[in-house]
């Protein structure tokens, strides 16, 4: 079961600083994406999403963390960071940001970019074929003139564009793992969801697995097999995707839901921001429980 | 290229503009200063019709813009009038003392930028840990201590308890210098072939340049830390660790780059400043270069000399920013490109 996961992170916790001033981010939580799979975690502002992305990637790891539990990345331990993560990056698991176009250095030229992100998976490659991958790779997400997107500076390449180059960099080492935290949520609501789709249906297509995170339930619903509901540091709910919008059990997740604007009734519902309940014990509903533990 | 060729040629024009303006005021100034150059210069055992007729040779009893124009007019046909004090054509003096004035400041300049930069990227990337309070202690020691102190310091260790470095000048009284071609030392010797020569004036440049060196190292470290630290926080470099470059690399590059950019500007300013620390450090180690002669020609009130040593001063600032600039537009795609676009 353990090989057959290419993110396993188990019973983390993270508190950031020491003694009086420090403050838990993580408590407890259990997750895993399978090979392949997409996997979404959800969350307000401020729940933990994108810190746990960020040890997932052992990018947050430094001496003002502390850290109990366990990481474990296409099977390397990156639970304290460190340099097996480290040299990992980039070729097995990689990350994909909320705007792209800030994402990208604004003093090299995209073909330079692609260049070194391609160098970080083989050193062997000359320019020309990298030059040459890079363009495929552009193409494949649908970038009409490859040659003259290499040749610009992210600056002069709109914010879809440079969210197609990130995801065209992001895949073309082929990982295993791609880590999505809120891809495209600076952009307009149109070109994120091609963006979206586009990514969609290239991790399909190459068998990347997808750890999702977002606050958009309408993007989860259309793009994740399985959902983690994230709330204060505390996985609140594990569902498979069907379930957890047939049938939201944990109260947290049910106002999560109810919060979604919807075009037919006039306003949002009056909602607490915070109620005893949303603390509630995790619900993992049937046929979701984490590898190695008894299934619930 | 012919675009990039025409914001050059503007930035030019704007420069000769300055330099125009500065023109005015040094020459201006140095009139208003009180005392009579003819009299200082001819002494006080001088008649009264010696100074008179001086002055009448040198146009000081004309009004000022006449005199101005008179200047221009010298200045036009490459002349920048004769010294007082030296008895020689002011372009004379110039040419015999801004080569070594500049080999100071090159030299400086080197070291600014060799240690500066390193020891900024240095701090930066080991933020919060001993490297980098070691080197804030450092660059903020350097830049608080005047060069003319650093001057006196480093004479008394390296020179004078542990005499590795000569104490003062260009040259060991036994060294015979070079034929003079560009009246830089370091330089001739090597036109002239002759290594031990060379070898003695590197020697000699080691302590001035260094004592010049140190304030400008220090602020140069301190701005490319936080330069650095800015950059650090950017999403770029986030995303350069989550696509496998290596620390190495981010340091020295990918964010190196475009930490570089507000960093290049001052860092023109700080050299240029060079010259002008140069004054007290040239005479701390008795060094025969142009800002020594400075010192001389304003205390003497040597009209000619003192604006033709400041225009000089002001054209070699003005060259600086213009280098400056243009390394700034190579590096910032942006103005590059915007340059592109304005010219066309």
């Amino acid at each position: 079961m353990a090989e057959e996961s290419v993110l396993t992170i188990s019973d983390l916790s993270l508190t950031f600083g020491k003694g009086r001033a420090a403050s838990q981010v993580l408590n407890s939580i259990s997750l895993h994406v399978k090979r392949g799979e997409k996997v979404a975690l959800v969350g307000e502002s401020g729940s933990g999403k994108s810190v746990t992305a960020r040890l997932a990637m052992g990018l947050l790891q430094s001496n003002k963390t502390t850290i109990s539990g366990h990481i474990d990345v296409a099977g390397l331990d990156a639970t304290q960071g460190g340099a097996a993560i480290a040299a990992a990056r980039g070729r097995r698991v990689t990350m994909i940001f909320q705007d792209p176009t800030s994402a990208l250095n604004p003093v090299f030229r995209v073909g330079r970019i692609f260049r070194e992100v391609q160098r970080t998976g083989d050193e062997s490659l000359t320019p020309a074929e990298m030059d040459r991958r890079s363009a495929e790779a552009l193409k494949a997400v649908s970038i009409p003139d490859p040659a003259r997107c290499l040749q610009s500076y992210p600056f002069q390449l709109s914010g879809g564009m440079n969210q197609r180059v990130l995801i065209a960099m992001a895949l073309i080492n082929d990982p295993s793992l791609l880590i999505a935290d809120e891809p495209g949520t600076a952009l307009d609501v149109t070109v994120q969801a091609q963006t979206l789709a586009l990514m969609h249906d290239l991790t399909q297509r190459k068998g990347t697995a997808v750890l999702f995170i977002s606050h958009n339930l309408g993007v989860v619903r259309e793009f994740a097999d399985r959902v983690y509901v994230i709330y204060r540091g505390r996985i609140v709910e594990h569902a498979t995707t069907a379930q957890l919008f047939s049938d939201p059990r944990h109260p947290y997740t049910r106002a999560l839901l109810q919060a979604v604007p919807k075009i037919v009734k006039t306003g949002l519902p009056e909602l607490p921001e915070t109620s005893p309940s949303f603390l509630d014990p995790l619900i993992v509903h049937p046929g979701c429980g984490e590898p190695g533990t008894v299934p619930a | 290229m012919p675009k990039l060729l025409l914001t050059f040629l503007r930035r030019v024009g704007t420069s000769l503009i300055v330099l125009f303006g500065v023109s005015i005021l040094i020459f201006g100034i140095a009139r208003i200063m009180p005392g009579d150059p003819a009299r200082i210069a001819l002494g006080p055992n001088a008649t009264q019709q010696q100074v008179e007729a001086l002055r009448e040779a040198r146009h000081l009893n004309d009004p000022i813009h006449e005199q101005y124009f008179y200047f221009v007019r010298e200045l036009l046909h490459g002349d920048l009038g004769v010294s007082l004090y030296t008895k020689r054509p002011v372009t004379t003096d110039v040419a015999q003392f801004l080569p070594s004035s500049l080999e100071l400041v090159f030299a400086s300049g080197l070291l600014m930028v060799v240690l500066g930069i390193p020891l900024g990227l240095l701090t930066a990337r080991y933020q919060g840990r001993w490297p980098d309070h070691a080197g804030r202690l450092m660059s903020v020691i350097a830049v608080c201590t005047p060069a003319f102190v650093w001057g006196v310091i480093l004479q008394l260790l390296f020179a004078y308890f542990v005499p590795i470095f000569p104490i003062e000048g260009q040259l060991s009284s036994a060294m015979k210098p070079p034929p003079t071609v560009t009246g830089f030392l370091t330089v001739d010797s090597i036109l002239a072939g002759n290594m031990p020569t060379l070898a003695n004036a590197l020697y000699h440049l080691v302590l001035p340049a260094l004592a010049l060196a140190l304030a400008a190292i220090g602020q140069t470290a301190r701005l490319t830390r936080s330069s650095m630290i800015e950059i650090y926080r950017k999403p770029y470099v986030e995303m350069s660790r989550a696509y496998g470059f290596s620390e190495r690399k981010i340091a020295t590059r990918y964010a190196f780059r475009p930490a570089l950019i507000p960093t290049l500007t001052v860092l023109g300013l700080d050299f240029a400043a060079l010259l002008a620390n140069a004054f007290l450090v040239e005479r701390v180690f008795g060094w025969p270069g142009l800002s020594r002669y400075g010192v001389e020609v304003i205390l003497r009130k040597d009209l000619d000399a003192i604006v033709g040593t400041v225009l000089i001063i002001a054209a070699l600032f003005l060259i600086c920013n213009l280098i400056v600039d243009l390394l700034v537009s190579i590096i910032n795609p942006r103005i590059r490109l915007a340059e592109k676009r304005a010219g066309s």
